[in-house]
């Protein structure tokens, strides 16, 4: 499965100062319910944007509405500076979208389907370096209904990337992917956005979002609730988090470090203190002295888990 | 490549791949046409069972393609998506439709130049010297039947939605008169057929091709009426996912 970011098409103009989307006060109602509630958010060209939050957060809803497909019931969605319920006819040939399932005729052919797509965007990409790129190489001939659920997500992606996009628009990218699948669709997300595309990525899963996106926009029960860089939104409490089996004695260990240590879950460890050095050889060296493992040493502060269930709480994520 | 015609391209192609679409399509009438022109079982009423037959045949294949097999594919490709995400690419409403109708079209030629040879071989003595009613009822007919098809398809279930197409088909196809004649119904029965698009249909192409059509005036007006409403009521009702 070859991987090669360099065969992805440069677009003709990057600019990161303006946003290729605005969304301003969007509000999003089915009859009675408001599945999206004045909401704010913004993606910019070159930069990967995750828009996280729990199920029914108004994700796809808020996705569907930049891509054209809802109309808000207030607000504004702008989108390449257009919008995308007047101006859909044009703004489809500038936009990738991967919807968060299907799409495909069920017995379409990979190749086929990819040059029907190719055709429909004036073929703008090469069929045979979109299959390449997507790691689909090896399946030309087989139907949608043939593939695993790894494999249509790297179809619905190739599609995606038949427009040669500035925006694309992709709803639970690596849902039901393998491990190997999800590095070949971070590692695309990553030269899509080196390239010059606005991604913006609505998901769930948050340690995807935290390999992939530059910038972060949580919303929970249809509001933003933060929005910024991974290091802008994390909470200004210093911390080094580390792995170890759960004997650990951890009234001993604070005593002996002179700080506080928390249990955060099975097997993991937060010392509420910035990561020197000296620091994280006391720890290191009363570890091994009591006879408990370190592993997996981070010293960058709050994760993306920490961040998402501060802000929206235990029970979403 | 145009637009539109990689379009068409894909479709036909997804249909010719499709065996229980080529099963009903082609597989059916043509059954149909060579066991009941050899055995006789049928009350045709007339000497030789195939001279009834092959318009009706032919006009039982035009429902299969343009409502069944239409109704059936339109329905999964709803249930899988597929209009959504044609619908955010430059493809437009407009080509799509025009694609479909044209598949519809191809299909319909591809089995008049399986069927009407078969006809042939097994003693089909055509009088078709009306033969542009008979075009005519095709087209009506196609146009009718699509908008029945597609007003189903666009509304139910993928799964419910087949079961219906399904249904409707082996009820229209013995209410119509086309594999034996309406006199064989009772007459409430009659009644009813007698405003269906299918006997229209059947009987205005029974006209054009054998010169034997029983109402081809006032089959036409309810042909023309059905090609009206049935497009009007599917583009109202439908809903593209």
């Amino acid at each position: 499965m070859g991987f090669e970011p360099s065969g992805l098409p440069k677009l003709d103009t990057v600019s990161s100062t303006s946003p290729a989307v605005e969304v301003t006060g969007l509000t999003i109602r089915y009859g009675n319910l408001t599945a999206v509630d004045n909401l704010d958010f913004r993606a910019f060209p070159g930069r990967v944007t995750a828009v996280l939050g729990p199920n029914g957060a108004g994700k796809t809803s808020t996705i569907e509405c930049c891509e054209g497909l809802r109309k808000p019931a207030s607000g504004s969605v702008r989108v390449l500076d257009l919008d995308p319920q007047k101006d859909q006819r044009q703004l489809v040939g500038r936009m990738g979208v991967m919807l968060q399932e299907g799409g495909v005729y069920p017995s379409a052919r990979v190749r086929e389907t990819i040059e029907l797509y190719a055709a429909l965007y004036g073929n703008v990409a090469d069929p045979d370096q979109l299959m390449n790129i997507c790691g689909l190489s090896e399946r030309p001939k087989s139907t949608w209904r043939q593939l695993s659920g790894g494999e249509r997500q790297r179809l619905s992606l190739a599609l995606a990337l038949t427009a040669r996009p500035e925006v694309a628009f992709l709803d639970e990218p690596t849902s039901g992917v393998d491990i190997t699948g999800r590095g070949l669709i971070r590692e695309t997300l990553r030269a899509m956005a080196e390239n010059g595309c606005a991604v913006v990525v609505a998901t769930h899963e948050l340690d995807e979002a935290e390999r992939i996106a530059d910038d972060i926009v949580v919303i929970n029960r249809g509001r933003t609730v933060l929005a910024g860089t991974l290091n802008e939104i994390r909470s200004g409490r210093p911390a080094i988090r580390f792995g170890s089996d759960d004997t650990i004695d951890l009234a001993a260990l604070s005593s002996a470090l002179g700080t506080s240590v928390e249990r955060q879950s099975a097997g993991e460890f937060r010392i509420d203190a910035d990561g020197n050095a000296e620091l994280i050889g006391k720890l290191g060296s009363w570890l091994a002295t009591n006879g408990h493992p370190l592993r997996d040493v981070n010293t960058s502060g709050e994760s993306l888990a920490e961040i998402f269930t501060r802000v929206v709480g235990d029970d979403n994520q | 490549m145009n637009i539109f015609l990689a379009q068409l391209k894909s479709e036909i192609r997804l249909v010719l791949r499709n065996g229980e679409q080529l099963l009903l399509t082609l597989g059916i009438p043509v059954m149909l046409l060579i066991f009941f022109s050899l055995v006789d079982v049928l009350p045709t009423g007339v000497s030789d069972p195939i001279n009834f037959l092959a318009p009706g045949v032919l006009s039982l294949a035009v429902m299969s393609t343009a409502m069944v097999s239409l109704g059936i594919s339109t329905g999964f490709e709803r249930s899988y998506h597929v209009f959504k995400r044609l619908g955010l690419t430059p493809l437009g409403t407009p080509r799509l439709v025009a694609s479909k109708i044209c598949t519809v079209l191809v299909v319909e030629i591809v089995q008049f130049v399986v069927l009407i040879p078969v006809a042939f071989l097994l003693g089909w003595e055509a009088d078709a010297q009306r033969w542009s009613i008979a075009i005519l009822g095709i087209l009506l007919g196609t146009a009718a039947m699509g908008g029945i098809g597609l007003a189903i398809a666009g509304r139910l279930r993928a799964e419910i939605n087949l079961a219906a197409q399904n249904g409707l088909y082996l009820l229209l196809m013995l209410m119509s008169g086309m594999v034996f004649p309406l006199t064989e119904l009772p007459l409430v029965m009659r009644g009813v057929s007698r405003a269906l698009p299918s006997t229209a249909l059947a009987d205005l192409v029974r006209e054009g091709l054998s010169n034997a059509g029983t109402r081809p005036g006032f089959s036409l007006i309810v042909l023309a009426a059905w090609a009206v409403v049935a497009p009007v009521v599917a583009a109202i009702s439908f809903r593209w996912d």
